[in-house]
């Protein structure tokens, strides 16, 4: 068989965007035991693949870590009969954005990468699972997403942070440059970088790497809808509210391109902005979620969350306790921006509530029944993300492939430093500088040989 | 007049040609070594001094094969260091200064110790061809002479221009002629050719020169060697009297009055004034060009280069130049120790032909003019090792050729030469190409002291390496499994190692361990490890080379394993033949850019196309489907 793939890769081949569902496949020696670590076939069933019929549909949970992501359908197709040759598995989520990024950073932690692309088809090809009558068809596939990769990342990247994509390059050139001139030029008469410098300036180039990393997160935010989560007690009115809002905004939301009726449901755009409400199904299913404050999985939630809509009763809750509450929210939520809304207010009670929960700013009284004051909620909403925007801008990374190669840089960078510090000879951190430099390639740019050269030309007299 | 013929043409008798010439001798073919003047034989036209950072590499992959740079070093070598010994293993470069006369004359006894070999003092008007293929050479006297095969090894000498300040003339050196003919011929019949430029300095009056107020720079204190073999030794080894002690090299600095007075010389400048229309090196500038550039430099390092044993020129390091001579000499009798100096003559550049080497395959055979294979400056490489290792792989490519042999095609991770041969015919050059230890993507594993078993089982069976250069290398590399296998499988105990452990500082052991794994440790050489008796005696009678290159292999493991997993996923794509007349522009899946560069470039591999910029993998992909793999 094929010798490259000794490596398990993974990748949705169903078109990109939003639709009912979304296929992911994984192929290659490691595929059968991701499947099995990722999956179970209910509460705390282990699937075992050895155990399946090949090509057969199986109803199974995606499960990252204690958190059920997704109910999803496995079919396997051992190899050699497969469509790559190789150990086949397919996997049909639901086909949000979030959950099909999620299923795939999940199976990167399990050791699968993002497939280039083309590969399945190329490593069928390679496995003689086509004959080459079909060539030219695969060649044409191949070709359609032949851009260079460093090209894609440039039309990724959003205004302001291309500029950081140059610092960071000449950074890391500057970095290698320094590195690869005490070795080829240590004869010459000029001065070389100690390592605190060294150091000082891998420390700059970790920095962006990181922000970049992080930014992928931002950037997921802006493409797969503002995750909002509406917690409180059972029956404070948390789908009356979620169905008041969707019903509010239902037809904008149809009018955009490849939406569903599935997933209009909890996607909501307020002024052109994608709200998405995690878990809301919940919400609807089982009105007693959040039963209790204190629960794990509430906090899980809104940690997920950009922002929590607190929820409370206004007859059955008094500020004390309201002031408690909300403590305990703010001790487990570090970054989502809290909105406080007491539910249920009418005519008679309104100014006495206002007065009783007067301390708290910004507090909001809405009736979703009657519904009475959603405007100012959903202004509100827009104007969290109008304040945060300011770093939604720094978004750059929107692609699952290049943060896997930021984190490969990033690991990369470690041994670095790693080498630096324990005083490692120059050739051996050259040598995983260049495995950084590789990964970064498609974010920065290749960084040749003849780049560095013509660095260290420049800024160095060399030469006798 | 027609002469009977030979198997191959080598024209020109530098570093290129002598290496191409013998090594083709040693595998059967007949071969005539053409030269306007035999007593300029591998004559060191720059710097007298082989080796240094990447160079030295080459040299000792040129002997691993079976060449002989490394054994003619060693035995002219008047100094000896090892360059980058602060750095680890691999970065370590050997470098030797030479007696330039002796260097000549060692290489002309090598090639006359050849039977295969003859000579002809003549210059070569033209070539002949036949058809498509190359047929022979027409000579200045009118001789037409037939071969199989012609290696040109022209250096500086096609249409060579030689300038000094407003002055400039015709000249392949100074005071040599120039070679006129080839390259309008070679441009008619389709070749793309360009100028380029290098310099050298002044040679100056040693006795001239204050040494007392100059810096020294000492040769090792155990001077090492560039050949495996161990009878190459430098005459300060085992010379006559007044030979027993290396020569010492001196540094100088320029100051800004040098400076002042060079800058006087600007209007006169050849390249500055753009009479030089060639371009330079950048890693080897002229004094000019260094003080233009950084002008915020207030002083340049001058080496003064001892020329020889027994003659007082030396060689000016650092100070190449193509001002007036008048301005050179004023500007140099500024520097601290030459107020008197007196010149043997003036530096100056040359300009000259090349032809761009992505004409050629991995062979080093044109691809236009089947038989016709270039080698060394021609190519626009400079440096005598980068010219001396292309003449060895032409040599062996056009002796396989007449066997009906495939081709010898040296990898980049095999070698520094399969580096800059891959370089050179992917990517071309628009400056002189120098070789850098940063070129190499596999740097820890083409180290100077593994050239042999990078490199030896090949010459072995090329027929290049043989006789008691075969037998020592199959005895150093018993030595070396040997050694391997004594480091990993003994075991050591805290007893007999963990003295030597405090001594240099690390944390000590506290149950038996492998020697291999107190190898692995930075700071622990093999010597430590003869504490051990058992260790002691497995290595007795190994020669120490091989033991050190088993240490080193130890110490770079992770790497090298990196390397060897990156260089097995090129290694695959290497092995995929492209045709030479595969048709690019037809295969409309590829980006156009790819097709445009391919077109070009002609990859003989789809690991040289993978490595042609503009290329994406996704084009590689491409021609692996239409390639059927």
């Amino acid at each position: 068989m094929y010798q490259l793939s000794q490596d398990t890769i993974c990748g949705i081949s169903t078109p990109p965007g939003t639709g009912g569902i979304a296929v992911i496949r994984i192929s290659g020696p490691g595929t059968f035991g991701a499947m099995e670590e990722i999956l179970q076939a209910g509460k705390g069933k282990k699937v075992s693949v050895s155990a399946l019929k090949p090509r057969t549909l199986m109803r199974v949970q995606i499960m990252d870590g204690d958190y059920i992501l997704d109910e999803a359908l496995l079919t396997i197709f051992p190899g050699p009969k497969s469509f790559t040759g190789e150990d086949v598995a397919e996997l049909s989520v639901h086909g949000s954005r979030y959950i099909q990024q999620q299923t795939l950073m999940l199976l990167q932690r399990k050791g699968c990468r993002i497939a280039e692309p083309g590969e399945f088809t190329f490593r069928g090809f390679m496995n003689r699972k086509f004959d080459l009558s079909q060539a030219e068809a695969i060649a044409d596939l191949v070709d359609s997403s032949s851009a260079t990769a460093h090209q894609i990342a440039m039309q990724q990247m959003r205004g302001g942070f291309s500029s950081k994509i140059k610092v960071l390059r000449e950074h890391l050139l500057d970095f290698a440059s320094l590195l690869e001139l005490e070795l080829d030029f240590s004869e010459e008469d000029v001065e070389f970088a100690d390592r605190k410098d060294l150091g000082n300036l891998l420390q700059k180039v970790r920095t962006i790497v990181v922000r970049l990393v992080e930014s992928f997160e931002v950037g997921n935010v802006i493409k797969n809808g503002i995750p909002v989560v509406i917690a409180g007690k059972p029956n404070v009115g948390k789908s009356t509210l979620l169905n008041a809002l969707l019903d509010e905004e239902r037809a904008i939301v149809s009018e955009i391109p490849g939406t569903t009726r599935d997933t209009i449901e909890d996607e909501i755009v307020i002024d052109g902005i994608l709200f998405r409400f995690i878990d809301t199904a919940g919400i609807r299913q089982t009105v007693d979620v959040i039963e209790n404050i204190g629960v794990e999985r509430t906090f899980e939630k809104i940690k997920q969350s950009s922002i929590v809509i607190y929820l409370f009763d206004i007859h059955e809750i008094t500020a004390t306790e309201l002031r408690g509450i909300l403590n305990e929210i703010n001790k487990h939520n570090k970054n989502a921006h809290l909105l406080v809304v007491g539910n249920k207010i009418d005519k008679e009670d309104e100014e006495y509530t206002r007065n009783e929960f007067k301390d708290f700013p910004g507090i909001l009284f809405i009736s979703a029944k009657e519904r009475k004051g959603l405007d100012e909620l959903k202004g509100e909403l827009v104007k969290v993300f109008d304040t945060r925007a300011l770093q939604v801008r720094e978004t750059v990374v929107t692609n699952a492939r290049h943060v896997q190669a930021l984190r490969n840089a990033l690991s990369a960078l470690e041994k670095v430093n790693d080498g630096l510090k324990n005083n490692f000879s120059g050739e051996m951190i050259a040598s995983d500088l260049r495995l950084a430099l590789y990964h970064l390639g498609t974010i920065t740019g290749e960084v040749t040989t003849d780049d560095l050269l013509q660095n260290i030309f420049s800024r160095f007299c060399i030469g006798k | 007049m027609r002469d009977s013929g030979y198997d191959i043409i080598v024209v020109g008798a530098g570093h290129a040609g002598c290496e191409a010439a013998a090594a083709a001798a040693n595998m059967g073919a007949k071969v005539l070594l053409i030269t306007m003047d035999m007593t300029k034989i591998a004559q060191m036209s720059c710097n007298p001094a082989m080796g240094g950072i990447g160079k030295g590499q080459i040299i000792r992959e040129i002997d691993a094969l079976g060449g002989y740079s490394g054994i003619v070093s060693d035995k002219t070598s008047i100094q000896f260091r090892m360059l980058n010994r602060s750095k680890g293993p691999a970065m370590w470069s050997p470098r030797s200064q030479n007696d330039r006369t002796l260097f000549s004359l060692e290489w002309r006894s090598v090639l006359e110790s050849l039977p295969n070999v003859f000579f002809r003092q003549d210059h070569v008007r033209a070539l002949t061809f036949s058809g498509d293929k190359v047929s022979g050479v027409i000579t200045g006297t009118g001789s037409e002479i037939s071969a199989g095969a012609v290696i040109l090894t022209n250096g500086t000498f096609l249409n060579g221009v030689i300038h000094i300040g407003e002055k400039n003339f015709e000249g392949g050196r100074i005071g040599e002629s120039s070679s006129k003919g080839i390259s309008a011929q070679l441009a008619e019949r389709g070749f793309e050719t360009g100028r380029m430029k290098t310099g050298t300095p002044p040679r100056i009056d040693g006795r001239s020169i204050n040494y007392a107020v100059l810096e020294e720079q000492q040769g090792d204190s155990e001077p090492g060697k560039f050949s495996y073999m161990d009878n190459t030794s430098p005459l300060y080894t085992n010379g006559p009297e007044g030979r027993k002690k290396q020569r010492n090299c001196h540094i100088a600095y320029t100051s800004p009055e040098v400076h002042e007075i060079l800058k006087t010389g600007f209007e006169q400048s050849p390249m500055f004034q753009g009479r030089i229309k060639g371009l330079g090196p950048r890693y080897c500038p002229s004094i000019e060009d260094k003080i233009n550039r950084f002008s915020d430099r207030d002083r340049h390092q001058l080496f003064v280069e001892p020329e020889g044993w027994d003659t007082v020129e030396v060689y000016l390091n650092g100070f190449s130049t193509s001002l007036p001579e008048s301005i050179q000499i004023q500007a140099l009798r500024k520097v601290k120790g030459f107020e008197k100096c007196v010149f043997f003559r003036p530096g100056y550049a040359i300009e000259y032909d090349f032809f761009s080497p992505m004409q050629l395959f991995p062979s080093l055979e044109t691809k236009m003019v089947e038989g016709l294979y270039f080698a060394g400056q021609i190519n626009g490489t400079t440096g005598y090792e980068e010219a001396a290792c292309q003449g060895l792989v032409a040599g062996i490519n056009a002796a396989l050729k007449l066997q009906r042999k495939p081709m010898f095609h040296m990898k980049r991770s095999d070698s520094y030469i399969g580096v800059l041969i891959d370089d050179l015919i992917t990517k071309g050059t628009d400056e002189p190409y120098r070789m850098f230890t940063s070129r190499a993507e596999y740097r820890i594993s083409l180290r100077q002291d593994n050239a042999d078993q990078r490199l030896s089982p090949v010459g072995i069976e090329l027929g290049t390496l043989k006789g008691a250069r075969k037998d020592s290398f199959l005895q150093r590399q018993k030595d070396f499994t040997e050694a391997s296998k004594a480091f990993k499988s003994i075991s050591i105990s805290p007893e007999e190692i963990n003295h030597k452990i405090a001594e240099l500082g690390g944390s000590s052991i506290s149950q038996k361990v492998k020697g291999s794994y107190l190898l692995s440790r930075p700071g622990i050489s093999w010597t430590d490890l003869l504490l051990s008796n058992v260790v002691k005696e497995a290595l007795i009678g190994l020669h120490p080379d091989a033991i050190s290159a088993a240490e080193t292999a130890i110490k770079y493991e992770g790497y090298i394993d990196r390397e060897k997993e990156l260089a097995g996923k090129m290694d695959r794509l290497e092995g995929i033949v492209l045709h030479p007349d595969f048709e690019y522009q037809r295969l409309s899946s590829l980006s156009a850019e790819a097709r445009e560069k391919l077109s070009k470039a002609r990859p003989s591999t789809l690991g040289q196309a993978s490595r042609i910029s503009g290329v994406s993998p996704a084009d590689i992909s491409v021609l692996m489907v239409y390639l059927g793999r």
